[in-house]
C-alpha cells in the first residue's frame, strides 16, 4: 500500500508540529524573505579583511621560487602568508596527513593552495592572489585512473572483500560475461560556496563561522594550525546553503586560512572563494572504472561475480578510504551474491582530492551490480527486471551480505511489485517496444532499479550524538545538537521530536546554531544519520527535563507521577491543568533544573575492518524507481518522460521534508548520470568549473510525470527515533534507473537485444557515441558467422 | 531630431537615480564597474540577494526591475551579479526584501513557497522568489511549460523543483488578508494603472531624464572611470566617435563577466540601452528590423512569428533574466563562435546597419566576422540595427541548437539551414553552423554540393561528406570534435527528414505552440 504524499501542503502552515506532520522547514519564512543569514550575511566588524588563495597552476611540480612582491604591492593588501609562516600544523585533517593547508615545495593539483593574501576588499584580495610569480619544475602528472593503475599510484592500499569462491563459481556457471565500464565524478554544487569568517577574541582565542557539516573537525584543524588546542577555538554554523558532503572535510582549509590571517593581523578575516575557485579547489564525487566477471544460470541468477573497482581519489586520501569501503559494501545493492570477490583500488592522481558526496561511494558500488544485471538480461534476452528480482535478497534465506551481515529488514518484496503495478511497468515496456518499432529516429527506454542502502557511519565511533536543551521559565526552549542544517530539514525534524516529547507547540522552540561550545565532539552531519542520531539525543535531553517536570508537578499538585500528563501544550496533574509556560515558571521558582544534555549512540553495530565482516549498518533504507526516457538517434539528445518512485522512509518524521529529500536526491542523482560532466584538459586543468560549463539539472529537466510516494507500511524494524529511517542519501541512487532507461532506449535501435556501452555521465554526446557503437555491432552481427 | 553637436551635454545629469522601496536613491561617485549585487550586499548590506556564481548562470542573485511602459509599470527579472549599478538609472529596483507587506505579511509568492515546501537550504530561494514575483506581476496563471521557461535561469540543488513549480501555480490563489498593496496583487491585463501602481508610475516619471547620464567614479587604484548613457542616437554616435577606446555596453551579459570573472577594468563605458532610436523593433514586407538596444526577450516573439525555429532557439537562449538584458545586437557584435543568433541570422541572409558618426553602411552579417573575435567594426563605429530578411513563403528555414542541457546552456553545435525547392531542386542554399570554427561560418562546400541538387538521400550523403571538408572543429568541455562533426552531419539528415515529408516525430522536445 502506498500513500500519495505529493500534496502535503493542503495543511497549510501548521501549528502544532508533532512528529509525522508536514511542518514547514523551520527557516522557510526566512528563506523566502531573504532574512535567513548565511555566513556571508553576518555583519562584519569595522576593519574586516578579505582573503584569497594563491593557487597552483600546475598539476604536478616542484616549486622553485615564489615571488610575492607583486602581491604585496597590490593596493589594499595587508598580509600575505605561505607555509613558512605557519605557527602550527600544515594539515587540514585527513587521516593520512597528506592534505596540507599550503603546498610545501610540491604541488599536486591545479588549484592547490600555495599562499593566502588578506586585503581590504574581496576584489583586491582576489586580484592580488593572481599576481604572484611562481617558478615551477614540472613533474610528470598522473591524470587518470588507467595511468594511476599502471604506475601503481595509490593514496592508500588496495582492499579486498570476498566470500565463497567466486572464480570457481564463475567457471562452473552456465554463462559468463566480462566487461569494463566507467562513470565520472560529480561536483556537489551547493548553491552557497565555501566560506569562513574568523574573528579573533582575547587571549588568542578564535571564533570561526564556517559553512561546515562538521564544525567539530574545523575546530580541531583550526586549533592545530594555530598551534593551539580545542578549548581555544569556537566554530559556529547556523546553516549552510547546501552541503551534500562537499562541506564535510573541505571547509577546514578555508577556516584555517581565515583563522591564521585573523590571528596574524588581529582583524576579522573572511574568505569566500568564488564559484570557479571553489570548484577547482575542492573535492568531488569519485569517478570509477569497474571491471567485472560474472557467471550465471539460465534464469540469470548469479553464481559468482568478481568486481575490480578503481576510483580516482585525487592527490590525497581525505575520505577516500571510507568512500571506497562503502562502494564495496554496496556492490551487492539489493542482490544476494553467494560467491563474490570485490577488489577496490584507491588511485592517486594529480587532480583535486575527491571527498564525500551524498551516497559516499555507495552509488558507485550499486552502479556496478546494476550494470551487471542489465548485461545479464540483454544476454539472456529477458526483461532486466526479471533478472533483478531473481537475484533479490530473500527473506529468511539468501539473506547474508558479502560482509556477513544478515539482511533482516528487506522490504523490496513490498516495494518492487507495488511499483511495478502502479507504474504499469510491463504494459509500458510492451508499448515502448511497439513505439520503437515504428519510430526510426526517436527511441524510448524504460528501467526499474532498486536501492538498498546501509545506514550508519562505517567508522563506528562516529555513531554518537549529543544535544543540549534549555527550557526558559517562560516556557520557551532553545534546542541545540551536534547536527548541522544544510537544507535537509534536520533542525525541523529534531524540533518536532522535542515538541512531540513535551507535547508542546513547535513555535516554542528556537533551533540554535551548531556550535562547538554547546555540544562538543560532534560527528559530521553525514551518512544520512542526522535525525537518527541527533533526534535520539534531543529526545533523551527532553525526557530528562520532562522527568524533572513530572516529578515536580507530582509533588506540587500532590498527585502520583503517573497522573502527570503532557498534552496540548499543557500539563495535566490529576484533574488540574496548567499551561506549559506556567508549569515551567513554577518549576523555576521551585529551583528545578530546566536544562539538560542528551546523548545517543547507535546500538548493535560492530565491524572488523581487517576481515570486512560484521554489522556495519544498523539497518537498511530501501526504495525503487521506474524511469522512462526518449532519445534522439541523430543527436543523442534525450528527455526523461516519466519517473515513478516508491521509497521507504520508515515512519516518516515529516512527510513533506522526506518527500523533498527523495525528489531532490533523485534529481541530483540524475544530474550525476546525465548532464554533469567534469572535464579536465591535458594539463590537468578542470574546465568545467562554473555553472556555465557544468550543467546541473534545471527545472525543465524534471520529468514531465513525476510520481513519488512513501511506502505506507514503512516502519523501521529497529527502535530508531519514532521508527523513522534515514532519507538523506538513499534516494540519490534511485536515479540509476535513468541511466538504465537511456541504455534501454539506445538498445531500442537493435530491438532491445544488444547491450549499449553507455557509461556516465550519459551526455547527449555519450548517447550518440553509444548509438554509433551499437550500430556498428549490429552491422557486424549481420555479417556471416565466422567472419567476426 | 535635434542632431546638434552638444545636444546631450546641455541636459547632462551626473547622478544615478533609481527607486528602491518607494524612495528615490541618488548616487554619485560610484565605481561604474560595481555590480548591482555587490552594491546591494556590500554597500547597502541588503544581504537577501545571494551570489551563487557571479556569471549569470545560477539565478541566486535575481532581482526585479520595474520600468515605465506607457501608463503602467513593466517588471522584468535580471541577474544583479552582472548588471552595473549605473544601468539602474530611471528604474525601480525590487529585491527580495522589498516584498513583505508593510504589516510584515509575506508576499503571496513567498507564502506559496513556504506552503509548498519550496525551500530546503534556502540559498536559491530569494532568486526563485524574485523570478516568480516578476512572473506574478507580468502574466496570468502560467502553464507548466511556461513555468519551466520562466525558471530556466534559477538553479536549485536541493528540491528537485517540484515544490517550486507547485508554488508557481499556487501563488495566484492566495487568500492573504494582509494589506500588501498593489505589488501583492497579481498581473492585471489593463492599460491603466491601479491605485498603488500609479504612484510608482509617478515616481518613475520623476526620474526620467532627457539628456545623457555622464558620471565618474573611482576605480580600484585611485584613478577615475567614466560612464555615459546617452538618450539619442546622435549623442551615442558622437560619444562613440569621441571615445573609441570606450567599451560599448548593451545588456552587459557578456561584458559583466569580464569584470566579475576576469577582473578586467572598464575605465570608459558607453551604455546604449537608453537610446530610444535603438529600441526599434518592427517588421515590414521585406525585413524585420531589430535595434541594437532591443533585448532578446523583446525580439523573441516577433522573430518567432516568422521563423519558429529561431523562436525555439531564443526560447532556449540563456535564461529569462539574461534574455531580459541581453540584446541581439550584443550577441552579434560580441561575435563569439558559439553565439546562437548568428547561424540563423546568416542562413537567413541578414545584414547589419553599422553607424559611425552620421554615416551608416549595411554589411551582410557573414562578412562581418573576420577571424576569432575580430569583426569588421571600425574604431568609432557600432551596430545600429540588425536587419533580417522576411523570406518568401516558399523558402524553408530550420535550425537546431545542440547542447548538453536543453535549457540555459551554450551550444556545442548550432546549425541553421535556408533553401528553396524549385521542381525538386535545391536553390539559394545557405547553411551556417556555430561551434564548428573560430567564427560563425557558412558551410560553403556543403552549400555548393546541395545547390541545384534534388533533395534526396543521395544528396544528404554527399552533403554530409562536404560538411567534413567545411569544418575542423575542436575538442573542449562542451563536446569532442568527433561529436561535433557527427552531429553536424546528422543535422543535415534531420533537415532532410523534416523537409521531405518523410518522418513522423524527429525532436524529443515537444514544440509548444505557446512558447515556440
Ligand atoms: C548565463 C548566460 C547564458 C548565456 N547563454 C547564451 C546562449 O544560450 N546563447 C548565446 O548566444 N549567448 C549566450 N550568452 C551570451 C550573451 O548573453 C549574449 O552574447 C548576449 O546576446 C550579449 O548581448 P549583450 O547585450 O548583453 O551584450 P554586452 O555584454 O553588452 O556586449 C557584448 C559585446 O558586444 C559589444 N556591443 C554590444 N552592443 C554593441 C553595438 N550595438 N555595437 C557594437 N558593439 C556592441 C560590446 O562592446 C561587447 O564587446 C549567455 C550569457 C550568460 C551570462
Ligand atoms: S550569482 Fe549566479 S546568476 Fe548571479
Ligand atoms: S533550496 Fe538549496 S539550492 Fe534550492
Amino acid at each position: 500500500m502506498t500513500e500519495t504524499t505529493s500534496d502535503p501542503t493542503t495543511h497549510g502552515v501548521l501549528r502544532g508540529g508533532s512528529v509525522g506532520t508536514p511542518v514547514p522547514h523551520e527557516s522557510a519564512h526566512l528563506h523566502v524573505s531573504g532574512e535567513a543569514r548565511y555566513t556571508d550575511d553576518i555583519p562584519e566588524p569595522v576593519g574586516t579583511l578579505h582573503a584569497a588563495i594563491g593557487m597552483s597552476e600546475r598539476a604536478h611540480a616542484r616549486i622553485k621560487s615564489i615571488d610575492l612582491g607583486p602581491v604585496w604591492n597590490t593596493p589594499g593588501v595587508v598580509d600575505v602568508m605561505t607555509v613558512d609562516d605557519l605557527p602550527g600544523a600544515n594539515d587540514i585533517g585527513g587521516p593520512v596527513g597528506d592534505d596540507p593547508i599550503f603546498a610545501d615545495g610540491l604541488v599536486q593539483y591545479v588549484g592547490q593552495s600555495i599562499f593566502a593574501v588578506a586585503a581590504t576588499s574581496v576584489e583586491l584580495a582576489r586580484r592580488a592572489a593572481r599576481k604572484a610569480v611562481i617558478e615551477y619544475e614540472e613533474l610528470e602528472p598522473i591524470l587518470d585512473i588507467d595511468t594511476a593503475l599502471e604506475k601503481k599510484s595509490f593514496v592508500i592500499p588496495t582492499e579486498k572483500m570476498s566470500r565463497g569462491d567466486a572464480p570457481k563459481a564463475i567457471d562452473a556457471a552456465a554463462h559468463r560475461l566480462q566487461g569494463r565500464f566507467r562513470f565520472g565524478g560529480q561536483d556537489q554544487f551547493y548553491l552557497e560556496g565555501h566560506i569562513a569568517f574568523a574573528l579573533p577574541k582575547e587571549d588568542g582565542d578564535m571564533l570561526v563561522y564556517s559553512s561546515s557539516q562538521h564544525p567539530g573537525e574545523v575546530q580541531f584543524v583550526v586549533a592545530h594550525a594555530l598551534g593551539k588546542t580545542a578549548k581555544d577555538v569556537v566554530v559556529e554554523c547556523r546553516r549552510m546553503g547546501g552541503g551534500f558532503g562537499g562541506k564535510e572535510t573541505q571547509p577546514a582549509l578555508f577556516a584555517s586560512i581565515a583563522a591564521l590571517l585573523a590571528s596574524r593581523t588581529g582583524r576579522a578575516v573572511k574568505i569566500r572563494p568564488d564559484r570557479d575557485t571553489d570548484m577547482v579547489m575542492t573535492g568531488k564525487r569519485h569517478g570509477y572504472r569497474v571491471d567485472y566477471d560474472v557467471g550465471f544460470d539460465e534464469q540469470g541468477q548469479i553464481n559468482g561475480v568478481e568486481f575490480e573497482f578503481a576510483s580516482n581519489c585525487g592527490m590525497s586520501a581525505d575520505l577516500s578510504g571510507p568512500v571506497n569501503d562503502r562502494t564495496m559494501f554496496h556492490a551487492d545493492n539489493a542482490y544476494y551474491l553467494d560467491n563474490v570477490s570485490i577488489i577496490s583500488h584507491r588511485c592517486k592522481t594529480h587532480t583535486v582530492s575527491n571527498t564525500a558526496f551524498r551516497g559516499f561511494g555507495g552509488p558507485q558500488g550499486m552502479m556496478a551490480i546494476e550494470w551487471v544485471m542489465d548485461e545479464i538480461a540483454r544476454y539472456l534476452k529477458v526483461d532486466p527486471l526479471d533478472v533483478r528480482t531473481t537475484n533479490f535478497y530473500g527473506i529468511g534465506e539468501r539473506d547474508v551480505t558479502p560482509y556477513h551481515m544478515k539482511v533482516e529488514d528487506n522490504v523490496l518484496m513490498d516495494i518492487v511489485p507495488e511499483l511495478e503495478k502502479t507504474s504499469r511497468y510491463r504494459k509500458r515496456r510492451r508499448e515502448i517496444a511497439g513505439y520503437n518499432e515504428s519510430s526510426e529516429w526517436l527511441k524510448r527506454g524504460i528501467a526499474l532499479t532498486p536501492v538498498k542502502f546501509g545506514i550508519s557511519f562505517t567508522a563506528t565511533h562516529y555513531n554518537q550524538a549529543g544535544a543540549l536543551l534549555h527550557i526558559y521559565s517562560d516556557g520557551t526552549l532553545q534546542l541545540n545538537h551536534g547536527g548541522t542544517e544544510m537544507g535537509q530539514g534536520l533542525f525541523t525534524k529534531v524540533a518536532q521530536v522535542v515538541a512531540e516529547e513535551l507535547q508542546i507547540d513547535i513555535s516554542r522552540i528556537r533551533c540554535t546554531p551548531s556550535d562547538t561550545a554547546r555540544v562538543p565532539n560532534a560527528s559530521a552531519t553525514a551518512a544520512s544519520s542526522g535525525s537518527d542520531l541527533n533526534g535520539m539525543a534531543a529526545q533523551a535531553a527532553a525526557r530528562t527535563i520532562k522527568g524533572r517536570l513530572t516529578e515536580f508537578a507530582a509533588q506540587h499538585y500532590e498527585v502520583p507521577a503517573d497522573e502527570v500528563v503532557f498534552a496540548n501544550d499543557a500539563v495535566r496533574a490529576g484533574d488540574q491543568q496548567v499551561p506549559f509556560a506556567e508549569l515551567t515558571h513554577l518549576a523555576y521558582m521551585a529551583r528545578v533544573s530546566l536544562s539538560s544534555t542528551g546523548f545517543y549512540k547507535t546500538p548493535k553495530i560492530h565491524y572488523d575492518r581487517a576481515t570486512f565482516s560484521g554489522r556495519p549498518f544498523y539497518y537498511f533504507a530501501y526504495g525503487a524507481a521506474v524511469s522512462e526516457v526518449e532519445i534522439d538517434v541523430l543527436t543523442g539528445e534525450y528527455r526523461v518522460l516519466r519517473v515513478d518512485i516508491l521509497h521507504d522512509v520508515g515512519k516518516s518524521l515529516n512527510p513533506a521534508i522526506d518527500l523533498g529529500q527523495i525528489e531532490g536526491g533523485f534529481i541530483q542523482g540524475m544530474g550525476w548520470l546525465t548532464t554533469e560532466e567534469l572535464w579536465w584538459n591535458a594539463k590537468g586543468e578542470l574546465q568545467t568549473h562554473a555553472p556555465s560549463t557544468y550543467k546541473i539539472p534545471v527545472v525543465s529537466d524534471m520529468p514531465e510525470v513525476f510520481n513519488v510516494n512513501l511506502l505506507r507500511s514503512g516502519r523501521n524494524n529497529e527502535p530508531t527515533i519514532h521508527r523513522s529511517k534515514a532519507v538523506g542519501e538513499p534516494p540519490l541512487m534511485l536515479a540509476i534507473s535513468v541511466l538504465h532507461a537511456l541504455k534501454d532506449a539506445v538498445a531500442g535501435i537493435g530491438g532491445h537485444q544488444l547491450s549499449p556501452h553507455l557509461g556516465a555521465p550519459a551526455t547527449p554526446e555519450a548517447v550518440l557515441m553509444a548509438i554509433g557503437d551499437l550500430n556498428q555491432r549490429l552491422e557486424s552481427e549481420k555479417e556471416p558467422a565466422g567472419v567476426a | 531630431m535635434p542632431a546638434t553637436k552638444q545636444s546631450g551635454s546641455e541636459t547632462r545629469s551626473d547622478a544615478i537615480r533609481f527607486v528602491l522601496d518607494g524612495e528615490v536613491q541618488t548616487l554619485r561617485g560610484v565605481d561604474p564597474n560595481t555590480t548591482v549585487l555587490n552594491y546591494l550586499r556590500e554597500t547597502l548590506r541588503r544581504t537577501g540577494t545571494k551570489e551563487g556564481c557571479a556569471e549569470g548562470d545560477c539565478g541566486a542573485c535575481t532581482v526585479v526591475l520595474g520600468e515605465l511602459d506607457g501608463d503602467r509599470v513593466r517588471f522584468r527579472a535580471i541577474n544583479s551579479c552582472i548588471q552595473f549599478v549605473p544601468t539602474l538609472d530611471g528604474k525601480e529596483l525590487y529585491t527580495v526584501e522589498s516584498l513583505r507587506a508593510p504589516d510584515g505579511a509575506l508576499h503571496p509568492v513567498q507564502r506559496a513557497m513556504v506552503e509548498c515546501h519550496g525551500s530546503q537550504c534556502g540559498f536559491c530561494t530569494p532568486g526563485f522568489v524574485m523570478s516568480l514575483f516578476a512572473l506574478y506581476k507580468s502574466e496570468p496563471v502560467p502553464t507548466r511549460s511556461r513555468i519551466n521557461d520562466v525558471l530556466a535561469g534559477n538553479l536549485c540543488r536541493c528540491t528537485g523543483y517540484r515544490p517550486i513549480i507547485d508554488a508557481a501555480e499556487k501563488m495566484y490563489h492566495s487568500d492573504s488578508e494582509s494589506e500588501g498593496g498593489w505589488t501583492h496583487r497579481p498581473y492585471e491585463a489593463s492599460s491603466e494603472a491601479s491605485s498603488g501602481e500609479s504612484e510608482s508610475v509617478e515616481r518613475l516619471r520623476g526620474i526620467q531624464r532627457h539628456g545623457t547620464l555622464a558620471i565618474t567614479g573611482p576605480d580600484l587604484q585611485g584613478g577615475q572611470r567614466v560612464y555615459y548613457a546617452p538618450k539619442s542616437l546622435s549623442d551615442l554616435a558622437e560619444l562613440v566617435n569621441q571615445h573609441p577606446e570606450a567599451r560599448i555596453l548593451a545588456g552587459g551579459t557578456d561584458i559583466g563577466l569580464w569584470v566579475t570573472k576576469h577582473h578586467m577594468d572598464l575605465d570608459a563605458i558607453i551604455y546604449l540601452g537608453d537610446v530610444e532610436e535603438l529600441q526599434v523593433l518592427e517588421a515590414n514586407e521585406t525585413h524585420i528590423e531589430v535595434g541594437a538596444a532591443v533585448t532578446v526577450t523583446a525580439a523573441h516573439h516577433l522573430i518567432a512569428e516568422y521563423y519558429p525555429d529561431m523562436g525555439e532557439m531564443y526560447r532556449r537562449f540563456a535564461s529569462p533574466p539574461i534574455r531580459n538584458a541581453a540584446t541581439i545586437g550584443g550577441n552579434v557584435a560580441n561575435g563569439s563562435p558559439i553565439g546562437d543568433s548568428m547561424p540563423g541570422l546568416i542562413a537567413l541572409g541578414s545584414s547589419l546597419i553599422l553607424r559611425k558618426g552620421a554615416d551608416t553602411r549595411e554589411l551582410p552579417l557573414d562578412e562581418f566576422y573576420l577571424a576569432y573575435q575580430q569583426t569588421a567594426l571600425e574604431p568609432g563605429e557600432f551596430v545600429e540595427r540588425v536587419r533580417i530578411p522576411v523570406e518568401p513563403t516558399d523558402r524553408i528555414f530550420k535550425m537546431y541548437k545542440i547542447s548538453k542541457r536543453f535549457d540555459q546552456d551554450i551550444s556545442a553545435v548550432c546549425g541553421a539551414f535556408g533553401f528553396r525547392l524549385n521542381d525538386g531542386k535545391m536553390k539559394d542554399v545557405r547553411i551556417c553552423y556555430g561551434g564548428m570554427a573560430a567564427i560563425p561560418k557558412r558551410a560553403a562546400e556543403c552549400e555548393k554540393t546541395l545547390e541545384d541538387s534534388s533533395w534526396s538521400e543521395v544528396t544528404v550523403a554527399r552533403g554530409m561528406e562536404a560538411l567534413d571538408r567545411d569544418y575542423e572543429p575542436i575538442d573542449d568541455m562542451r563536446a569532442s570534435a568527433g561529436y561535433r562533426s557527427l552531429v553536424t552531419r546528422n543535422l543535415l539528415r534531420k533537415l532532410f527528414l523534416e523537409t521531405s515529408g518523410r518522418a513522423g516525430r524527429t525532436r524529443v522536445l515537444r514544440q509548444d505552440p505557446e512558447t515556440g
